[in-house]
């Protein structure tokens, strides 16, 4: 706690004033993140020397005078399932051990041409399916906050190498809460875009209507330049939204007065949540309401039904979109097998993890033959009324606040066992994904020394109004500076 | 090969697999060729690499559409596009795109000739059920001989090509029928330009549905599926081959079972490659990466002005505005470049009905034997005109010009240089003429003594054998004139 936060914002004005330089800041993010590796597992590998040389050339442009944008010579890092062109993708599974890309993600490709350095790929769980990055083939990531607990997930290695402050800000994607809900349990701001703000191309599929990549850092001012340099049209990607990107990062005026805060109903209820995490977030709407907010009582009347029917379509669509993962053309290819079949089941038993499989078989119930309407097309008709539900709620407010989790970070493994409480962890954030709409989690207090995080949900495309409500709460708090104990 | 017996009534649809002539792929930009060395027409979306994402090719939709308004059906204002999900090497993402609950197109019909049983023809409407857009799949190729190995290797160029699935009603009523719906829709495509339609080639291929029932039954009888038959003839020999062993089931008492079978070519058996029981379950659901295809009306409408005249309303028009007969009307346009090439010669010619004559017999004769299409031939429309003026002037003879005729739809030519160069002129010079039916009037005395008591038909053999002694040369007229002043002496 003694080092002020080491933001995007910092760091490109100690760039500017000439106290580091890139290949300064580059070098200190790998040496802290091979440090800190051993005991957060914040990493599925480092790129070291290409960052290196990214930061030279960094500097170069600098020296001559040609920045590229506001995140030129700033380190990031980059969830492990966004492909980047000669570098490792895994999706921390086995099944894509070795597989280095020749192409590079819409999202990470944005990224470099705005000169932004990738240091590493960070870990998650596999195939983004899990709320704990536990499910990995490098190890379960741990929480800086308490090392015993998870950072959550399943992008929570970006948001422990963000809490550490290994990086200043990184990639995830969330196709459930996995960047809002690791941003909250690791004490940091997470946002998922509007589906379709951010191109999916080279995100790695896990469920294609829902995936989303997005952001993590300290602040949603940080937040607000990575989304600007990463968001737009693609024509690469047939969900791609065509509508103009904003200047997120003008809209960030500090004023929330007049502005209408929802509180839905069924969010705040005592069963199933930690009261210390409700009253955390009570307290963080007292402190906009303080700010000029009005708030007022909504209702998103379907919200019971979200979790079961996102674990019905989540897990239809991965069926299919894991189909690729046959040992055919590249990746994990199981060894002397005797016949077709033979090579299917082995390659896929031995490359994916167990919540993977279970998915897989989930999801191949819910679409077989006989099942699919009472599974997959009841969900599709559900999750119409749910968008319908937030449709009306923001008729009569601006945002939606939320708890981000039920519960601060919890103690590895002790959920593993039990899929169904973990897939709880997502109660408060898969509507969103279900939506199609914007979601941002930022530090909103602690609870017995573990973060706790605020959600707040906002129109379809209206990112902007939710990064300004989340910069405005952040200027007058200070949750978000501080720092985990044992940092690196 | 005999039918089914006479009480019971043979059914037959079709779903036909065609390729899209268009540059690239269904779904990426991944160039479409044949015959390119395996692998090599690939891209990253054709190989299903991680991240990678679909994006709809907008000239297949256009193709699709051409297809769908030519055969009359209605083209959906919404369509979507479905996941096929089954494992295959040569499928990369595990699973096809295609379109299922919600097709472009529905309920069409196109218009095939069949046998009237009285000897002649009639036009009977095909019904289409619906017309859907696909990617089809890439090749595996099991070759143990070449690798020395039990391997399988993957060519993944044919991975995305676009294809149309065209579905017809179950209107079919014999293997014959089944072969003139396939060549009236093989023409229909190429009309409009869309697919080459090449059986051969592969970018034309076709799964029959098969079912007997009792003459009267409204009720389908228990259907088989005949996949992947790939040419004209094996079509009709599956199909006749899969009606007879219905048939014999049916006749000893037996029932049909449910099943998809493969006509093997060679051995001309059917075999057996699944039953119903082992179906596939394809867990179809909308593609999530792509969004709904939404055509609005005045795009439809584009689409359709721009139709070129298709072969019945062409038939028709040559009827009327030509006076053709409706048989050589059909042929002429049965083929679209064939239908161009004789509008171009009658309007060089300025008589259409010699001009067809000409076409249909001799030229369309010279194709068949040199194995050609009039697209690929040398000879011009122009050319056939001059040569057929040259016959009519008298410069040249039938025979003669039929002569140059294989050598003009080879090499091409100027028809009257040709005669000149070659010395087919005509002889009209009635004082040579005059020597030679003065010999064949007295080597044929018996003949002439017929003529003579009134049989005038043979004069004709005279006629024949005076062109015979000159070679073909001999202007006919002139010749005859020689022959009944002669005779009638």
């Amino acid at each position: 706690m003694s080092e002020p936060l080491a933001t995007l914002g910092s760091l490109r004005a100690a760039l500017d004033s000439g106290a580091v330089s890139s290949a300064d800041l580059v070098e200190a993010c790998v040496t802290r993140a091979r440090a800190s590796q051993e005991s957060l597992h914040a990493f599925a590998g480092l790129r070291a020397e290409g960052a290196r040389a990214d930061a030279q050339a960094a500097d170069a442009r600098r020296a001559r005078g040609e920045l590229r944008s506001p995140l030129d010579g700033l380190p990031v890092a980059i969830k492990d399932n966004m492909v980047q062109a000669g570098e490792l993708t895994t999706c921390a599974s086995r099944i894509l051990e070795g597989f280095v890309s020749p192409y590079t993600a819409t999202a990470v490709a944005r990224l470099e041409q705005a000169g932004a350095i990738a240091i590493g790929r960070t870990n998650m769980d596999e195939f983004a399916m899990g709320s704990s990055t536990e499910h990995s083939v490098y190890g379960p990531a741990r929480n800086p906050w308490d090392r015993e607990r998870t950072p959550g997930g399943s992008s929570g290695g970006s948001a422990a190498a963000v809490a550490a402050g290994v990086v200043p800000g990184a990639l995830g994607s969330d196709t459930g809460g996995s960047i809002r809900q690791p941003a909250s349990l690791s004490g940091v701001v997470g946002l998922k875009p509007t589906y379709g703000r951010v191109s999916r191309w080279g995100l790695v599929a896990f469920a294609s209507s829902l995936d989303q990549v997005g952001v993590l850092a300290h602040t949603a001012a940080d937040c607000a330049w990575l989304l600007e340099a990463i968001a737009g049209h693609d024509s690469r990607d047939s969900t791609s939204l065509p509508e103009p990107v904003p200047r997120y990062s003008e809209a960030l005026g500090g004023d929330v007065s007049g502005l209408v805060l929802g509180l839905p109903r069924e969010y705040f209820v005592e069963e199933g949540g930690d009261p210390e995490v409700l009253s955390a977030v009570r307290e963080a709407v007292s402190e906009l309401e303080r700010a000029g907010a009005k708030v007022r009582e909504v209702s998103l009347p379907h919200t019971r039904y979200a979790v079961a029917t996102y674990y019905l379509i989540a897990t239809a669509e991965a069926s299919s979109n894991l189909a690729r993962y046959d040992g055919v053309r590249y990746g994990h290819r199981a060894a002397g097998v005797r016949n077709l079949a033979d090579m299917y089941q082995r390659t896929r038993s031995e490359g994916f993890g167990n919540e993977v499989k279970r998915r897989i078989i989930l999801g191949t119930y819910v679409l077989s033959a006989g099942y699919y309407d009472a599974y997959y097309r009841k969900a599709q008709q559900v999750r119409t009324l749910l968008r319908r539900d937030f449709e009306e709620a923001f008729r009569d407010c601006d945002a939606i606040a939320t708890p981000t989790s039920p519960e601060t970070a919890f103690r590895i493994a002790s959920k593993t066992d039990d899929p169904l409480t973990m897939y709880l962890s997502d109660i408060y954030t898969v509507s969103a994904n279900l939506a199609g709409i914007p979601g941002v989690s930022i530090p909103c207090g602690f609870a017995k020394g573990l973060p706790v995080g605020l959600q707040l949900l906002g129109r379809a495309l209206d990112e902007a109004t939710l990064l300004r409500i989340a910069d405005a709460f952040q200027r007058r708090t200070d949750h978000h500076r501080q720092r985990p104990p044992e940092a690196p | 090969m005999s039918e089914a017996r006479p009480d019971t009534e043979v059914v037959i649809g079709l779903e036909v697999h065609t390729h899209l002539r268009t540059e690239s792929k269904l779904f990426s930009p991944a160039p479409v060729t044949y015959g390119e060395s395996p692998n090599h027409s690939v891209d990253l979306i054709c190989l299903a690499l991680p991240g990678v994402l679909p994006v709809l090719n907008e000239r297949a939709v256009e193709f699709a559409i051409r297809a769908a308004l030519a055969t009359h059906c209605k083209v959906h204002a919404r369509s979507v596009f479905a996941r096929k999900n089954y494992f295959y090497p040569d499928l990369p993402k595990g699973y096809q795109i295609s379109q299922y609950e919600e097709p472009i197109a529905t309920g069409g019909w196109i218009e095939i000739e069949v046998e009237d049983g009285a000897g002649g023809s009639a036009t009977r409407r095909i019904g289409l059920t619906r017309i859907h857009m696909e990617e089809d799949a890439g090749k595996s190729i099991h070759d143990s001989e070449v690798t020395g190995r039990d391997s399988t290797y993957v060519d993944l160029n044919r991975s995305g090509v676009p294809l149309l699935e065209i579905v017809s009603e179950p209107d079919l009523r014999s293997a014959a029928e089944a072969g003139a719906y396939l060549r009236a829709l093989r023409s229909i495509l190429r009309y409009i330009d869309v697919s080459d339609a090449d059986m051969e080639k592969g970018h034309f291929r076709c799964d029959a549905n098969v079912s007997l029932r009792p003459r009267g039954q409204t009720r389908l009888g228990t259907r088989t599926e005949l996949k992947n038959l790939n040419s004209f003839r094996f079509v009709e020999e599956a199909l006749e081959a899969e009606i007879l062993r219905q048939a014999a089931i049916l006749d000893e008492g037996g029932t049909i079972q449910q099943a998809t079978l493969a006509y093997d070519a060679d051995s001309r058996r059917i075999r057996v490659l699944r039953l119903k029981e082992n179906a596939d379950d394809y867990r179809y659901f909308p593609d999530p990466d792509l969004v709904p295809l939404v055509l609005p009306e005045d795009q439809i409408e584009r689409v359709r002005s721009q139709l070129p005249e298709l072969a019945d309303r062409r038939s028709e028009r040559f009827r009327s505005q030509y006076g053709l007969s409706a048989y050589d009307a059909h042929l002429l346009t049965a083929s679209r470049p064939l239908a161009d090439f004789f509008e171009v010669a009658a309007s060089a010619h300025g008589q259409p009905k010699p001009v067809a004559n000409w076409l249909l017999r001799d030229v369309l004769q010279a194709l068949r034997e040199q194995d050609r299409e009039i697209e690929d031939a040398a000879i011009t429309p122009q050319a056939l005109a001059a040569l057929i003026r040259l016959v009519e002037a008298g410069r040249t003879t039938a025979a003669s010009a039929r002569q140059l005729i294989p050598e003009l739809v080879e090499r091409g030519g100027d028809p009257e240089a040709m005669v000149r160069e070659r010395g087919l002129e005509a002889v009209s010079d009635a004082g040579v003429l005059e020597q030679a039916v003065d010999e064949v009037l007295n080597a044929h005395a018996e003949h002439c003594e017929r003529y003579r008591a009134g049989e005038k038909k043979v004069l004709n053999f005279l006629m024949g054998q005076v062109m015979r002694s000159t070679g073909g040369k001999a202007n006919a007229a002139v010749v005859r004139e020689l022959l009944t002043r002669k005779l009638d002496e």
